[in-house]
């Protein structure tokens, strides 16, 4: 399973542009902190949606990495009709939201509406529909995968800290900060982002307080699958796009979830910049496939001492 | 206004209603001991729960299979057992929570204000924060920004200090006497019959005895509560 997600020139360019001073224990540690934090945001993006449906709903959603693997192919489709990367990354952006969201709202109506609050049972049917949008990318697209161009503005490399950025990294970290601003805004300022509020924390006052929570339930649903969507086109960038691409951002997606405490905006934050760093630094010193696995590890060992996550909400749909 | 006929209701496997019928009336005071029913009638009421069998009636529609926010739209509030408010949301934020999409939505906030003034001074405090009688005064208060024709209060007084039960209950008579209806679960028998026009006593999940309100009800519901 190719779980490298970083860019494998990378070090060598970080290398060769560090500053020549003396400081080899420096030297070795950064790139893997800036390519973590990188695919800590990447993986933010990909866990922001798990989380609200997640804390919200009790879906354990499998088919989420294919809602990223979905953006990304929007991506390489926007390109095809917008040929000039310059401007179809930007117009992906918007139309991978949409497209990942109406599948998530597909999804939602069509199966998960039917299981609330049995995560199990949707844990199972979610891998099942995981299984077969792969193979539906595996009819539509080559095996190998497709090309996304990245545009000229993100060819560059950013001079952060003295050692060169490639700029797609750089876009992908500004690119979730901004998702994380707006959504965070929008639950906390927005008369839906407080109805989303109030069914996470007591579905049943909620209802009973007027609030349509299935229609709450299903525009989550389209809000956190659109995120996914936005997170595979900045995949598309740093990695491949393939059918096969959501698997390697799932797991790590719902490690994130667990530490950063379900349902919880902050922690998830925390959580995805930890799980990407650790992810990297691990890939650095073994081999991706085992770099996840020690992530892994790490997670259920924190897991052990904090059951919880890192934040919580006492919410009665929770305990 | 509200009618509710033959209803049996249960959890799983558990039936807890047999077959009970509302006694008609403006105010209805429902009655009985831990386990009797009355909170799972008042579920029912608002749709929390689906009855087996038996028909809920509201203003003449049959409402039976209607969800809860949809009776809410049609005039129907609810006030839970156990002071419950959206913890992490702000007094303000709970109050704007049912306000939002009404055309006068911060004037029934003022209103609200006007009558629990705790709740202005506590407005930008987390719920979870507030002593439990003023997360019950919010709680109603909600309950009364949706504009409703009819109340159901599940154990108002519950676990409240004094000063604030006597502030609940002038409330509670107050709305009655103002045309509300409402339907009140309450282990205070006292205040209940007072502001009840007609009771019904529950007991295990039966209908044991219905009569009118009036404090001189009091003697004969202690009567049948106590068998």
């Amino acid at each position: 399973m190719p779980t490298r997600v970083r860019d494998p020139t990378l070090q060598n360019r970080l290398q060769n542009s560090a500053p020549n001073r003396e400081r080899p224990h420096v030297d070795a540690l950064i790139p893997p902190l800036l390519n973590g934090t990188a695919l800590g945001a990447l993986l933010l993006l990909a866990a922001l949606g798990l989380t609200l449906t997640f804390g919200q709903m009790g879906v354990i959603n499998m088919a989420h990495g294919e809602f990223i693997m979905a953006g990304a192919f929007i991506a390489y489709l926007t390109q095809l009709v917008v040929t000039s990367s310059n401007i179809s990354i930007v117009l992906a952006l918007p139309l991978a939201f949409l497209g990942a969201g109406l599948l998530g709202l597909l999804l939602e109506v069509g199966i998960i509406q039917w299981m609330y609050r049995r995560p199990l049972d949707t844990l199972l049917v979610t891998v099942g529909v995981s299984l077969i949008l792969q193979q539906i990318a595996l009819q539509i697209f080559p095996a190998q995968g497709v090309p996304v161009e990245s545009p000229g503005w993100l060819d560059g490399q950013a001079d952060i800290l003295g050692y060169a950025w490639p700029l797609r990294q750089v876009f992908t970290i500004v690119l979730a900060a901004l998702c994380l601003a707006a959504l965070a805004a929008w639950l906390k300022y927005t008369s839906f982002g407080r109805r989303i509020r109030a069914t996470v924390q007591n579905r049943d006052l909620a209802e009973t307080s007027g609030i349509p929570t299935r229609t709450v339930d299903r525009i989550t649903f389209f809000v956190g699958s659109g995120l996914a969507g936005v997170a595979g086109v900045a995949a598309s960038l740093i990695g491949g796009t393939n059918s096969q691409m959501g698997t390697q951002y799932i797991i790590p997606a719902f490690l994130v979830v667990v530490a950063g405490g379900v349902g919880q905006i902050k922690g998830t934050v925390i959580a995805a910049w930890a799980v990407g760093i650790a992810l990297s630094f691990f890939a650095d010193w073994t081999t991706g496939s085992m770099a996840q696995v020690l992530a892994f590890v790490l997670v259920v060992i924190f897991l052990q001492f904090r059951p919880q996550g890192l934040f919580t909400v006492r919410t009665r749909g929770l305990t | 206004m509200l009618e509710m006929n033959d209803i049996q209701a249960g959890y799983g496997r558990t039936l807890v209603l047999h077959g009970v019928t509302l006694p008609s009336a403006k105010v209805v005071a429902v009655l009985g001991h831990n386990g009797a029913g009355k909170t799972t009638l008042l579920r029912a009421a608002i749709g929390l729960i689906k009855p087996r069998s038996g028909q809920v009636i509201f203003d003449g529609d049959d409402i039976t299979t209607v969800p809860p926010n949809k009776r809410v739209a049609r005039g129907m509030a609810y006030v839970p057992q156990g002071q419950q408010s959206f913890a992490q949301l702000t007094t303000m934020e709970n109050l704007q929570l049912v306000a939002d999409g009404r055309r006068r939505g911060k004037a029934l906030i003022e209103q609200q204000f006007s009558r629990f003034p705790a709740l202005e001074k506590f407005a930008t405090r987390k719920a979870g924060l507030l002593s439990g009688g003023q997360r019950q005064q919010l709680a109603i208060a909600r309950a009364l920004i949706t504009e409703p024709k009819m109340l159901i209060l599940d154990e108002p007084t519950e676990g409240i200090q004094p000063t604030i039960v006597a502030e609940i209950e002038h409330t509670v008579m107050q709305l009655a006497s103002e045309g509300l209806s409402v339907l009140l679960v309450e282990q205070h028998i006292g205040f209940a019959l007072e502001a009840a026009d007609k009771y019904l006593v529950l007991a295990s999940g039966f209908a044991s005895s219905t009569g009118e309100g009036g404090a001189s009800a009091a003697e004969g519901v202690r009567v049948a509560m106590a068998i």
